[in-house]
């Protein structure tokens, strides 16, 4: 399956630079009252982004609700992912009281959960749901236990990623409650399957902008000498979709130009 | 007065003027909505302000909310790194097989540090670092063991860190008009629970002599062998009869935070709605599985209040730590 390409970030020199991150111009001139038409203008010239270009793209939308059909999305496909998995020889050669059935099967029942819950939410909140996504794990072999795990580990910490990347579109401070209370989850499961396959890589600097302290007898001294952050390494959607689309049929693959 | 000119011009001298302003993107929704009405007298002020803000990050400029979820973060972070700088500092306490893991939380948090500092500037609670005679881990004597006993150790560890993920949970919502910062927040939030995850993998294993992720959790022992999520109220955590502080707070239910308009409550770890939503009942489990109210919890984390938080983590601080003021109300 294919991996995500982690580039670190560099080091940076103060926080300014790491909180102060680019914001187009068409953004800035629609909060300053740039009229619709304009703005579509603007959109229009802007639309770069090969990842959308699938005519047969399933557009989740804008505003909060665009962000929620998003993670809506990304939720279903962990969903079908875990789903399936308990079809294959790995899961179901798991003996009935071994860590690694008990952690899959949580998994598969926390996962639906969340999709359950967005399908529900998005219509009682006045939005309207994304249809339903047909996956493609063509390239997961789920009779390897290497094979799933990887995967697994790649959905998780990928939704780790999409939901800290999204946050900032919510304007709602409920959605954005909300979306805290299931990103946490999706962290410990990551930090789990990580430990699962690699003990002690619950945290690494692929997901996290690891800190090096400056050497010290002590402990550094100041605390924060050293490099590095500490901070996830948070995804926008349309580098999450990059990655989501190659799990998803045509037809169900997502476009994500709507968030902003 | 042409706002765009100004900005325009601007950018000639510095290109990351539109990048300034995205931290500031209320500032932008005020003056806009006011534009039709603004006559010219009133503008030249606004702006000022404007460009106050933008360019003020820092240097005593952030909203008082931000100030405070930020710096309740900053001391939190302060509690935990000193916790685990004094483990791997006590020789024999935290198992070999163990080290490396404590080592990369101790540096997140450091690095946690870094971050808030830089956000807050000026407006940090403390210019100084605060120091481990800050803070008290016994609990006012509840836990006299934590640094010679290994799974107590590990114990308060989880307390700690459930804590810390909950509070920044609560406070991710009043930081909704600042993106940056809580982007950063929640940049943070999610290696906490990273983790969390982890000290209740170390604590399955260290309860049954093992190491590593071989050891399932005990649904009828979670205060031992908890799951790497939380499960109900996990029957009240680490230590739930200890005495005179005990860890059932710590997946209790809390306060409200109201944002803007919104109420935000803090519901103890084991609810079930969200929204209207009943996560129990509103979903339907995979072919061979029961949604369990168990399960239903363990998919959704909860949020605390600021007021909670500080009343649990007071029972940590040492007389220095109260003269520092950590935690006060």
């Amino acid at each position: 399956m294919a991996t995500p390409n982690h580039t670190p970030a560099p080091d940076e020199a103060g926080i300014g630079n790491r909180l102060l991150q680019p914001i187009d111009r068409r953004l800035f001139l629609r909060y300053t009252g740039v009229t619709a038409a304009a703005t579509g203008l603007l959109l229009a010239g802007c639309d770069d982004d090969d990842n959308n270009s699938d005519s047969n793209a399933v557009n989740v939308g804008t505003g909060d609700f665009g962000v929620l059909n998003y993670a809506f999305a990304l939720e279903q496909l962990e969903a079908a992912f875990y789903t399936q998995l308990r079809t294959g020889s790995y899961y179901t050669g798991l003996g009935a009281n071994s860590a690694e059935k008990q952690i899959l099967d949580d998994l598969a029942l926390h996962e639906k959960i969340h999709a359950d819950f967005f399908r529900a939410a998005i219509p009682a909140n006045g939005g309207t749901l994304i249809k339903d996504l047909e996956p493609d794990f063509s390239s997961i072999n789920f009779n390897s236990k290497d094979s799933v795990l990887k995967a697994a580990q790649d959905f998780e910490d990928l939704g780790v990623a999409a939901y800290n990347g999204a946050g900032r579109y919510l304007s709602n401070p409920l959605f954005l409650s909300i979306a805290g209370k299931i990103v946490s989850v999706e962290a410990r499961h990551a930090g789990l399957i990580r430990d699962l396959r690699a003990y002690n890589t619950f945290v690494a600097n692929d997901v996290v902008d690891v800190f090096t302290p400056t050497p010290g007898s002590n402990g550094p001294t100041p605390f924060s000498q050293g490099t590095g952050t500490g901070l996830e390494r948070s995804k926008t959607p349309s580098e999450v979709v990059a990655i989501a689309n190659n799990f998803l049929k045509s037809g169900s693959k997502l476009n994500v130009s709507g968030i902003s | 007065m042409d706002l765009f000119k100004i900005i325009s011009d601007i950018e000639k001298v510095d290109p990351e003027v539109y990048e300034r302003f995205d931290t500031r993107r209320r500032a932008f929704k005020h003056l806009t909505g006011l534009g039709q009405k603004l006559t010219a007298a009133a503008l030249p002020g606004l702006v000022g302000a404007l460009f106050n803000k933008a360019y003020g990050q820092g240097t005593g400029s952030l909203p008082a909310d931000v100030v405070a979820v930020l710096n309740l973060a900053l001391q939190l972070e302060y509690l935990e790194y000193n916790f685990y700088n004094a483990g791997l500092n006590t020789p024999g306490l935290i198992p070999a097989s163990e080290v490396a893991a404590i080592t990369t939380i101790r540096n997140d948090e450091a690095g946690h540090i870094k971050v808030l500092r830089q956000a807050l500037g000026n407006q940090a609670f403390s210019q100084s670092d605060v120091p481990v005679t800050a803070f008290d881990y016994t609990g006012q004597g509840s836990f006299p063991d934590w640094n010679t006993n290994t799974a107590k150790y590990f114990g308060v560890a989880q307390s700690f860190v459930d804590t810390g993920v909950r509070a920044y949970k609560g406070g991710a919502p009043i930081l909704i008009n600042n993106k940056d910062i809580l982007q950063a927040a929640l940049n943070i939030h999610s290696v906490e629970a990273r983790h969390s995850s982890h000290i209740r993998t170390v604590r399955r294993a260290l309860a049954s002599n093992a190491v590593g992720t071989i050891v399932a959790a005990d649904p009828n022992d979670l205060n031992n062998k908890p799951k790497s999520w939380i499960s109900g109220q996990d029957n009240g955590g680490a230590a739930p009869n200890a005495t005179p502080v005990n860890t059932r707070p710590v997946y209790a239910a809390g306060g409200v935070v109201t944002v803007g308009s919104t109420p935000l409550p803090s519901p103890a770890e084991d609810n079930l709605m969200h929204a209207q939503f009943n996560a129990q009942t509103g979903s339907t489990a995979p072919t061979g599985l029961t949604i369990t109210p168990a399960a239903a919890s363990e998919a959704f984390d909860e949020p605390l209040d600021a007021a909670t938080v500080k009343t649990i983590a007071r029972n940590f601080r040492s007389a220095a730590g109260a003269a520092l003021g950590l935690f006060n109300p």
